[in-house]
């Protein structure tokens, strides 16, 4: 098939960037859409241009590196899939694609396509993880763990950080990344012990960040690729809020 | 937010029921009852002050939250999300915003004239005299369409709100959000038609 693509074009971090308009003929419905990319990008060394900067890196999935606003939909048109799952065969011959970066003040675009997502990093150094003494490995089955509590923990912890979350929301808030991270390791009796200061500290570098508020579109939900739930954050606010009512002084 | 406008929810349907006492056909008696009532009861009047204090907390934390979640977002995209989620979710500020305006009206009507600070309009016997400030601001028809469209706004603004208040709030569960949800539409559709019936009959009346 033959497609235009409209492709947000930007030098660094400092300059201005524009839509750039290019033709691609002889596009494979089979192609990924990075393929694809990989195919404009072949034409334009060729041409001697400059190719389109863009991130990726495992192409299957489960790293969160690619990540593009494709069309006006986070990671594209289909459901429960990453940019580099989504096939060319949504699209059909004579479209018209538009790709830009995810835009939020938290992210800032490097080049073209690709944004600074270390926010999310210090997201979860602020208290994405658990403190315990390393040594030997302890019996699996020491510390029993609900079925429940097991599976709703590694749902939340399906969460690969791509930030189409902060993407598709109207508002670029980060509450579904932070929620599913607070989630999966306070629903676990070693994360639980944390589990009061880390929401406090994990929504408090959130919001130093610049990220957005909450409105409860559910945006995020939608665009998810490992289509992680809402009921994450209704658990976050419980938390949080639990936190500060019984914070006890110092 | 959350709780403020959760109160709110609940003074809207006191609000709602005596209004719908203007529709018993006594002449207005108990209508002017319950207002009266509303107007001297000491308990009321401490509640007056909780609700004056929840419409500015939730009016003023709500520009703040959006002017907030505005500039998260410096640079806009070209092309407007196509992310399928409830419509009116996405324009809460602007359903608030008129809603503003329409109590703006709505004082200037009834609540100033309560406390002098508005003159007593043409009809109405004094300052108490509800019953025929809604009767005379009612027989203008075009004030009627445009408050049942403002009540329709009003419920859609609901529609969103209270479900998004228990989220908010954190209760979020797999047997009762779905309860909820269906709440809030039998919640809004009561307000909205409720509120909206009253220049409605005024209309088919006159």
């Amino acid at each position: 098939m033959n497609l235009t693509l409209k492709i947000w074009r930007q030098k660094n971090s400092t300059s201005k960037g524009k839509l750039v308009k290019y033709k691609l003929d002889g596009v494979s419905e089979e192609m990924s859409f990075l393929e694809m990319l990989d195919m404009l990008n072949e034409q334009l060394i060729l041409q001697d241009q400059d190719p389109v900067a863009f991130d990726n890196d495992c192409r299957e999935g489960i790293c969160g590196m690619c990540g593009l606003y494709i069309s006006g939909r986070a990671h594209g048109p289909d459901v429960g899939v990453t940019t580099c799952q989504l096939t060319m065969r949504n699209f059909k011959d004579g479209d018209t694609i538009t790709v830009e970066p995810w835009r939020a003040k938290a992210f800032t675009v490097i080049k073209d396509l690709v944004v600074d997502r270390s926010a999310f990093d210090r997201i979860i150094q602020a208290g994405g993880y658990i403190s315990v003494n390393t040594g030997s490995m302890p019996d699996a089955n020491s510390i029993p763990v609900s079925k429940r509590n097991s599976d709703l923990a590694m749902d939340a912890a399906a969460c690969i950080g791509c930030g189409a979350c902060v993407a598709s929301c109207k508002n670029a808030s980060a509450m579904l990344f932070v929620s599913a991270k607070v989630s999966h390791l306070e629903l676990l009796p070693q994360g639980k012990i944390e589990a009061a200061e880390r929401v406090q500290n994990m929504v408090k570098k959130m919001d130093e960040l610049g990220f957005g508020n909450c409105t409860n579109t559910y945006a995020c939900e939608v665009e998810c690729p490992k289509q992680i739930s809402v009921s994450n954050i209704a658990r976050m606010n419980r938390e949080f809020l639990h936190a500060k009512v019984c914070k006890e002084k110092h | 937010m959350s709780l403020a406008g959760l109160f709110l929810v609940v003074f809207l349907l006191v609000h709602l029921s005596i209004n719908l006492l203007i529709l018993k056909d006594d002449g207005g008696k108990s209508f002017i009852a319950a207002s009266e009532f509303m107007s001297s009861n000491p308990l009321i009047k401490i509640m007056e002050i909780v609700l004056f204090g929840c419409l500015f907390i939730h009016m003023i934390y709500g520009v703040i939250l959006t002017i907030k979640n505005w500039m998260s977002r410096p640079v806009k995209y070209s092309v407007v999300n196509k992310t399928d989620t409830s419509f009116f979710s996405r324009y809460m500020i602007y359903t608030g915003g008129i809603i503003f305006i329409f109590l703006a009206i709505h004082f200037m009507n009834f609540y100033f004239v309560k406390l002098g600070l508005v003159d007593i309009p043409e009809g109405a016997g004094n300052r108490h005299d509800f019953y025929n400030m809604v009767i005379n601001l009612f027989s203008i028809p075009s004030y009627s369409v445009i408050y049942i469209i403002l009540m329709l706004l009003l419920g859609l603004h609901l529609n969103h709100a209270f479900q998004a208040a228990f989220q908010t709030l954190g209760i979020n569960h797999n047997k009762y959000t779905p309860a909820i949800k269906v709440l809030a539409t039998i919640y809004s559709i009561i307000v909205s038609v409720g509120f909206s019936i009253i220049p409605l009959y005024f209309l088919l009346k006159y």
